[in-house]
């Protein structure tokens, strides 16, 4: 076990974890952070994504040891059920929800994405969303609210 | 109010917090930002289920709590049954407050499933009675308080009121002031109208999307109960394995490690924490005997078609099919072939159990709370009633996936450690045991007249089946319950078929163009009166399930293909073809509407001039009565196939859908377009595979899905809003949408694919066969 302090949605935490832990753990058991799932636990669906220096990262597959002087944010750090962040704001108006269980990855890929290409056509944004996941079906609204996001919804 | 009723008012809310505080992991604050005083409740034993307090409580401050056993699995439920209160109780949409899927608080409304959640509480029962009959016993109490006509009151926002006189009035708080009803559901007691209905039906936006998308909302994954380890189970390596030794010093001293638990073939192993319980149970070392060999994969379907052990089931017979074929001017077959498919949840499924001597409590994402309490009470050895479960959302379950497993898991660890145990699997475990949606081999037969009209049509299937959902006291149905040492429930050969009795349509056996006659009645949608509908179950090797209209999609693959096959064998128009066949007004309906959504174009399949190479477009259609009595679809699909890589590209989908009168127009809209892009996904990409000894699908990679980054279609939607029964609505569009497909793809290029899924190199074989 080692003590890692980390630094999650502008919070300080200290945790004391093996080192190999992966992140995803850390943040869901330890933190009790409701955001990142776990999926698959092998990088393929995207429902473990947080956000590090504006990278969308699988949490489930990072080690802890390699982040903990990073500032992390999950989903839970883009805004709040009573002031949500404009892009959760767009899936709200879209009801672009079914078990909504993706949507932490889909949310937090496109965030990043966005936040670096803000001009990107929609094109580019189905091409950025290609390693995510959903099983209900909802492809077709969510990628409109982000479409709608992006273009300027924030 | 009389003392007497202070009191029991007193003690009933006494009871419900002390219920309410003590279940919840969490609570109702945390699920949903509920305040506490929301959450009235009635007594942990409840009244029976013809209770009208089974269903609502009013609490003084005129606050609906109601209580329903179907619950929201991602589709929208929640929502829609609180509509419903709101509507029948005239109260605003964020007074109500609904309880969902607790065996210690709701009534036992059986399996959420089939999409029965909508004829169950919104028609003539259940739920949609207790809000009518509530409001009725308001009115009546409301009239004697006023000292007035219960038809000179009207109720609005909470208020009954004089029509003449508004100062005249009394509030639901007033009147029932949290005391019980104490009366039983009045099955004649009037509902609204539909016309009046001005919450119900109305696009009102989802209850948990806001939680949902800013990480606030409680999965099944996200409880925590203090005191709680993990596990995690360590599957057999090989279908049929038996444990032969568990080698207990292969991770003792690890960091965390708490216990292996051994119960005759079930291993898993608890720690402290989630990962740690994954190294462990990665490190365990475990002996296992192999089981008998797999049937091939390659040949599924021919061995299917061999077995000597069946149970033969004729949904339909009318004793002349031979003789009509014989006779007719034209005979027309077609062999279908369907694999076996995963539910493949999204998160792998999770549990988290507290068994503590004679008493547990399980909260699981299962379809089946009361169900699932009886079977965990017979793996635990407990009794039901000290079994408590409690609902909590997972990831989408399309039907019987890994929730009832896990469950056990959570449950047989906890027991065996005596704290709280939480299991989530890994996705291999996930994948690899699970209830799979039945595989196929469907022989369609038609014979048709001199001007081509069908005039018999024979139907003969073959599917392998095995365990499913572990009802009331099958846990050997799944396969934490075999581990353990039960069994799945047994396979009873019978053959040949008795004679029908009763027409059913099992599943969509029946297809929609035969009159559905056994004897005098008759429950068919179609005009051909000469038919013959046979299916053949065989022991499956895997363990099969329930999976979003199970067996309707696959049989309804198979006739809306076949019928396409007959209409083109004579040059005929698809949609004219169709109507020509179909004697059910409200089938034709759908089956006009979604042509006309789609400016269909009257005209034989394939479409001419198309190209032999390149890039080519197609129509297809695909109708069904889901069940033959429980929702009505038709969609068009607009396909691209290039015909060099036989990559298929679902350009648009046109879907016209009657379920009756529309709850939810979003929700309904939403479980539509996911219908079609599942359908979408299984059409195209998915199968489950095995070799020699086990199942090869184990994750993303091995079972190919529908990422984004794909094209994805325009979904265009017509939602018929009609009087009379409400009807499912949760299974229609995934039914009909692999044959309009497949049509579709027909229509492009002349090449009938008669296979699911229409991988891109089952396309190329077809078209260079052409």
């Amino acid at each position: 076990m080692s003590v890692f302090n980390l630094r999650v949605n502008g919070q300080s935490h200290r945790v004391d974890v093996d080192a190999d832990t992966p992140l995803l753990y850390v943040l869901s058991d330890d933190l009790a952070l409701r955001g990142p799932k776990f999926g698959c636990g092998l990088g393929q669906c995207g429902s473990c994504t947080v956000i590090i220096k504006g990278e969308a990262v699988r949490s489930c597959m990072t080690p802890i040891s390699t982040v903990a002087s990073s500032e992390i944010t999950t989903l839970e750090g883009l805004g709040t059920i009573q002031k949500p962040h404009p892009i959760q704001q767009a899936f709200i108006d879209e009801q672009a929800v079914q078990c909504g269980f993706c949507i932490n990855g889909v949310i937090m890929t496109a965030k990043a994405y966005l936040d670096r290409n803000p001009r990107a056509s929609d094109t580019q944004i189905q091409q950025a969303m290609s390693g995510v996941l959903c099983r209900c079906g909802t492809h077709t609204r969510m990628m409109r609210a982000l479409q709608k996001y992006a273009r300027g919804g924030r | 109010m009389t003392p007497a009723s202070k009191v029991s008012r007193r003690n009933f809310l006494k009871g419900s917090t002390a219920l309410v505080v003590g279940f919840g992991a969490t609570g109702l604050v945390a699920r949903f930002g509920l305040a506490p005083s929301r959450s009235a409740a009635q007594g942990f034993n409840g009244a029976p289920s013809n209770q009208l307090d089974s269903w609502v409580a009013i609490a003084a401050d005129g606050k609906v709590t109601a209580y329903t056993g179907k619950c929201e699995l991602g589709h929208g439920l929640l929502t829609a049954q609180t509509q419903l209160i709101a509507e029948e109780l005239s109260v605003p949409f964020n007074r109500v407050t609904l309880l969902q899927c607790d065996t210690g608080l709701t009534p036992d409304q059986g399996t959420t499933s089939g999409a029965q959640s909508h004829p169950t509480n919104f028609n003539q029962a259940n739920l949609a009675m207790a809000g009518a009959t509530a409001r009725e016993i308001l009115l009546q109490r409301a009239a004697t308080q006023l000292n007035l006509p219960a038809a000179q009151l009207v109720l609005r926002d909470g208020i009954i009121s004089s029509r003449s006189d508004a100062s005249k009035q009394v509030s639901y708080g007033q009147l029932i002031a949290g005391a019980k009803f104490g009366v039983a559901l009045n099955t004649n007691a009037a509902r609204k109208p539909q016309p009046e209905w001005t919450i119900l039906g109305k696009p009102v936006p989802r209850i948990e999307v806001p939680a949902i998308v800013t990480g606030q909302f409680e999965y099944v994954h996200n409880v925590r109960v203090p005191g709680m380890l993990h596990g995690q189970v360590v599957r057999p390596p090989f279908v049929g394995a038996t444990l032969e030794r568990v080698d207990e010093d292969s991770v003792k001293g690890m960091p965390g490690f708490v216990k292996v638990v051994v119960k005759k073939n079930f291993v898993g192993v608890v720690a402290e924490k989630p990962w740690q319980a994954i190294q462990a149970a990665n490190r365990l070392t475990v002996t296992w005997t192999r089981g008998p060999a797999l049937p091939g994969y390659s040949n599924f379907h021919d061995y299917l078609k061999n077995q000597k052990a069946t149970r033969d089931t004729f949904t339909v017979n009318t004793n002349d099919v031979d003789e009509k074929l014989a006779g007719a001017a034209k005979v027309i077959k077609a062999t279908y072939r369907y694999p076996y498919q995963m539910h493949g949840s999204f998160a792998s499924s999770c549990g988290v159990a507290d068994v503590q001597g004679e008493r547990a409590t399980i909260w699981s994402a299962t379809q089946a709370v009361y169900p699932l309490r009886d079977s965990a009470a017979t793996v635990l050895g407990l009794r039901a009633e000290n079994v408590h479960i409690v609902f909590r959302m997972a990831s989408g379950c399309y039907g019987c996936n890994g929730a009832d497993t896990v469950s056990y898991d959570a449950a047989l660890l906890s027991q065996s450690v005596g704290k709280p145990v939480r299991v989530q699997l890994s996705r291999k475990d996930e994948m690899a045991w699970e209830n799979y949606g039945y595989a196929f081999v469907i022989e369609e037969r038609a014979g048709l007249d001199a001007a081509g009209n069908i005039v018999t049509w024979d139907h003969e299937a073959w599917s392998p089946v095995m365990g499913g959902r572990p009802g009331g006291n099958a846990p050997g149905n799944v396969v934490t319950g075999m581990l353990a040492g039960f069994e799945p429930a047994a396979f009873a050969a019978r053959s040949p078929a008795p004679d029908p009795t009763n027409f059913g349509n099992n599943s969509n056996a029946a297809p929609s163009y035969v009159t559905g006659c056994v004897g005098t009645r008759c429950g068919g949608t179609g005009k051909v009166a000469s038919q013959r509908v046979l299916t053949h179950n065989i022991r499956s090797p895997f363990f099969t399930g329930p999976l979003r209209s199970p067996e309707r999609l696959q049989n309804t693959f198979a006739h809306e293909s076949f019928i396409d096959e007959i209409a083109a064998s004579i040059k005929a128009d698809p949609v004219e073809y169709r109507l020509k066949h179909l004697a059910d007004p409200r089938m034709t309906r759908v089956v006009r509407e979604a042509a006309a959504l789609a400016k269909w174009e009257a005209r034989p399949s394939p479409r001419p001039g198309n190209s032999r190479t390149g890039a080519v477009r197609g129509r297809g259609i695909s109708c069904v009565l889901y069940e033959g009595n429980n929702g009505y679809c038709a969609a068009v699909a607009d396909v691209e196939v290039n015909q060099s890589t036989g990559m298929i590209v679902l350009k648009n989908v046109y879907i016209a859908n009657d379920c009756g009168p529309i709850s939810n127009p979003v929700g309904l809209a939403n479980h539509l377009e996911g219908g079609a892009m599942q359908g979408l996904t299984l059409a195209l990409l998915e199968e489950v595979t095995w070799d020699g000894e086990k199942v090869t699908s184990i994750d993303w990679k091995t079972y190919r899905t529908l990422y984004f980054g794909v094209e994805t279609p325009s979904i265009h939607l017509k939602l018929i809003n009609a009087e009379g029964r409400a009807m499912g609505a949760g299974e229609t569009a995934v039914t009909v949408i692999p044959a309009a497909i497949a049509n579709a793809v027909f229509d492009a290029t002349g090449v009938r694919l008669r296979q699911v899924p229409f991988t891109p190199e089952r396309v190329r074989a077809a078209l260079a066969a052409r």
